[in-house]
């Protein structure tokens, strides 16, 4: 029972890794078309973005308490700025050219950690979480650690900002009204390169949390964190329905349980394996996903 | 208008090419501004792309003036802002928003108080449908919907694609009613298959074909004149065999005398316009009936002496484009 129990809070751990780098990535190819290879990119500059600050780099922020959330913000801000940067500097140029613009975010995703190899080496560094943190919970007799519920926490609070920022907000509507049928969103006076804008930092910021969060999970920060993960949040991405925040929701929970379940009680590697059959049994029952439709 | 008033908008060698294939070869006309000018032609002339092309929905050249104002190099949303509400062929309703937040989508904060007041004094049952998703309601009441979207706004200039197809004979009027209220205050761009509206309607004409511009001027006088109707939309040949008959006489007569018909186009079983027999005076405004079959039922709605226009043989007369 300890067994299942543990399983199933580093599953969920694992699927609000997933949720954090899908939800924008879904959301980005529901408005705009674009696959953003380079999406993994924005999770790993997170990383070494509150790595970096918690080691000691920037003024008052840590490895603890409030220092720790400090660098945390640091590096979800640097992910969001790199985000907004990608879209203006990179996808918005290409927006007619869709093939150039997959070369492109390739690019950028392949680019992204070789240069932090460059500057702080491939090597995984070890991540400076605070202690309070690192201990562990008693649940059903599992001893659960404390991480995974701070990465639940956070992708659970993620979800609802970003239903409320699209059910209240008059960007939000945009949004959801842009998934559906962008030309007609311009044609009625709507500036929709804006709204692209946003999706695009909304995305970054949730996935440079990711990064920062997912420092805590794995314990270290490498430059292939992102790219390993980015594969999987497709997969959620897909399974959910491409433009679906509440479809991402779920194949999240889903994939991050059936890798851990099916590593554990397998051969290591195979849970892996069993995501993708999963995602085509469902494609092949629902081509659309779970859900096919946003929020 | 009278006819030294300056056009409100001025197409000037419109040409679109979308996939290597010319779409438009340069198409020439102008809204006049004041009433409804309505773009006709039959199925695949290019009324639909002249919209989108105006519009900045599909890559085009040539010059596109609003007011005088070159507007041909603008984004989309920058042209509409300037004044135009749109209704797209598709109705363009967004099927998983509710009716209030489509509603929502067309204000345009900073450019005035959006005109509630006007669009549920003219489409109560959109008030009452406010929160029921788009995407379940009737093709009329979405019609609706698109069409409130532009009375929203002081629009500069109305443009309506086809608004009446695939509706209720009904709904058709009703949808008449409203345009031609609208076109008292705002000029109306109509792009409209419906011979019978367009006459009810429209005060100026632009005929496509083939993507160019094949005939500007008067609405009634195109309508009136059987034969360049007929040679200029390809209509009627055979709607003789539609005659009603009826017993009269004369000049009421719609059958063997006039283009009878442009039905049936073709779009798809149920959807199309009804039967329109424009000769001899006719005003019914054809709907569509159920597989299109009883297309010329629509209510009588013009002035002139009306005369149904006839049963499923006048529909016949224009097979597609």
């Amino acid at each position: 029972m300890s067994t299942v129990v543990l399983l199933t809070f580093t599953g969920l751990g694992l699927g609000a890794l997933y949720f954090l780098v899908a939800s924008g990535l879904s959301l980005i190819f529901g408005l705009m078309d674009v696959l953003n290879f380079a999406h993994g990119a924005l999770l790993s500059v997170g990383a070494y973005g509150t790595w970096w600050a918690a080691s000691g780099h920037l003024p008052g922020a840590g490895s603890g308490g409030a220092g720790f959330v400090l660098a945390v913000v640091f590096g979800t801000a640097v992910g969001t700025v790199s985000a907004v940067v990608l879209e203006l500097a990179v996808i918005r140029p290409l927006y007619t050219r869709p093939r150039e613009q997959i070369l492109a975010t390739v690019g950028v995703g392949l680019a992204v950690p070789a240069l932090l190899s460059a500057i702080w080496g491939s090597d995984a560094r070890p991540f400076p979480g605070p202690k309070a943190l690192s201990g562990t919970f008693a649940v059903l007799g599992a001893e659960v650690p404390l991480n995974r519920t701070v990465l639940i926490g956070a992708a659970l609070a993620v979800l609802g900002a970003l239903k409320l920022f699209l059910s209240r907000t008059r960007h939000g509507l945009v949004v959801r009204a842009g998934v559906e049928d962008r030309a007609m969103v311009t044609a009625l006076g709507i500036d929709v390169r804006k709204a692209f804008t946003l999706v695009f930092a909304i995305g970054g910021a949730a996935a440079a949390l990711g990064g920062a969060l997912g420092g805590l999970y794995f314990g270290s920060v490498d430059p292939e964190q992102g790219t390993s993960l980015l594969i999987f949040a497709f997969v959620v991405v897909v399974t959910g329905g491409m433009g679906s925040l509440t479809g991402a929701a779920l194949a999240s929970v889903a994939v991050g349980l059936v890798q851990q379940f099916a590593n554990y009680y397998t051969t290591a590697g195979l849970g892996d394996l069993a995501v993708v059959v999963l995602l085509a049994a469902l494609l092949l029952v629902r081509p659309r996903g779970l859900t096919g439709r946003l929020a | 208008m009278t006819p030294t008033a300056a056009p409100l908008l001025t197409v000037r060698d419109l040409r679109v090419v979308i996939g290597g294939k010319h779409i438009l070869h340069g198409v020439d006309l102008e809204v006049a501004a004041s009433g409804t000018t309505a773009v006709l032609g039959r199925n695949g002339a290019g009324k639909t792309t002249t919209v989108r092309g105006i519009l900045g929905l599909v890559p085009r050249t040539g010059s596109v003036l609003l007011a005088g104002e070159e507007t041909v190099r603008l984004a989309t949303h920058a042209l509409v802002r300037r004044g135009i509400g749109y209704a797209p062929e598709d109705r363009g309703v967004f099927a998983s928003l509710s009716v209030a937040e489509n509603l929502r989508l067309a204000e345009r904060p900073g450019a005035g108080e959006p005109a509630y007041d006007l669009v549920h004094t003219l489409f109560p049952e959109l008030r009452r449908r406010a929160r029921q998703a788009a995407g379940t309601l009737s093709g009329g009441q979405q019609q609706m919907v698109a069409i409130a979207r532009t009375l929203l706004n002081g629009n500069r200039l109305i443009i309506a694609d086809e608004p009446t197809k695939g509706l209720a004979p009904k709904v058709v009027t009703e949808v008449a009613q409203v345009l031609e209220r609208a076109a008292e205050a705002v000029p109306v761009l109509l792009v409209e298959q419906n011979l019978a509206l367009v006459r009810r309607l429209a005060r100026h004409c632009v005929v496509l074909a083939a993507g160019r511009t094949a005939h500007q001027g008067p609405a009634a006088d195109l309508l009136a004149d059987a034969e360049a109707a007929r040679r200029l939309l390809a209509v009627g040949s055979t709607g003789g065999t539609g005659s009603t008959g009826t017993g009269s006489t004369g000049t009421g007569s719609t059958g063997g005398t006039g283009p009878g018909a442009i039905g049936g186009t073709g779009d798809t079983g149920a959807g199309g316009t009804g039967s329109i027999g424009i000769a001899g005076g006719t005003g019914a405004i054809g709907g569509t009936g159920t597989a299109g079959r009883t297309g010329g039922a629509g209510s009588p709605t013009a002035g002139s002496p009306v005369r149904t226009a006839a049963r499923p043989a006048a529909r016949t007369t224009e097979a597609d484009a």
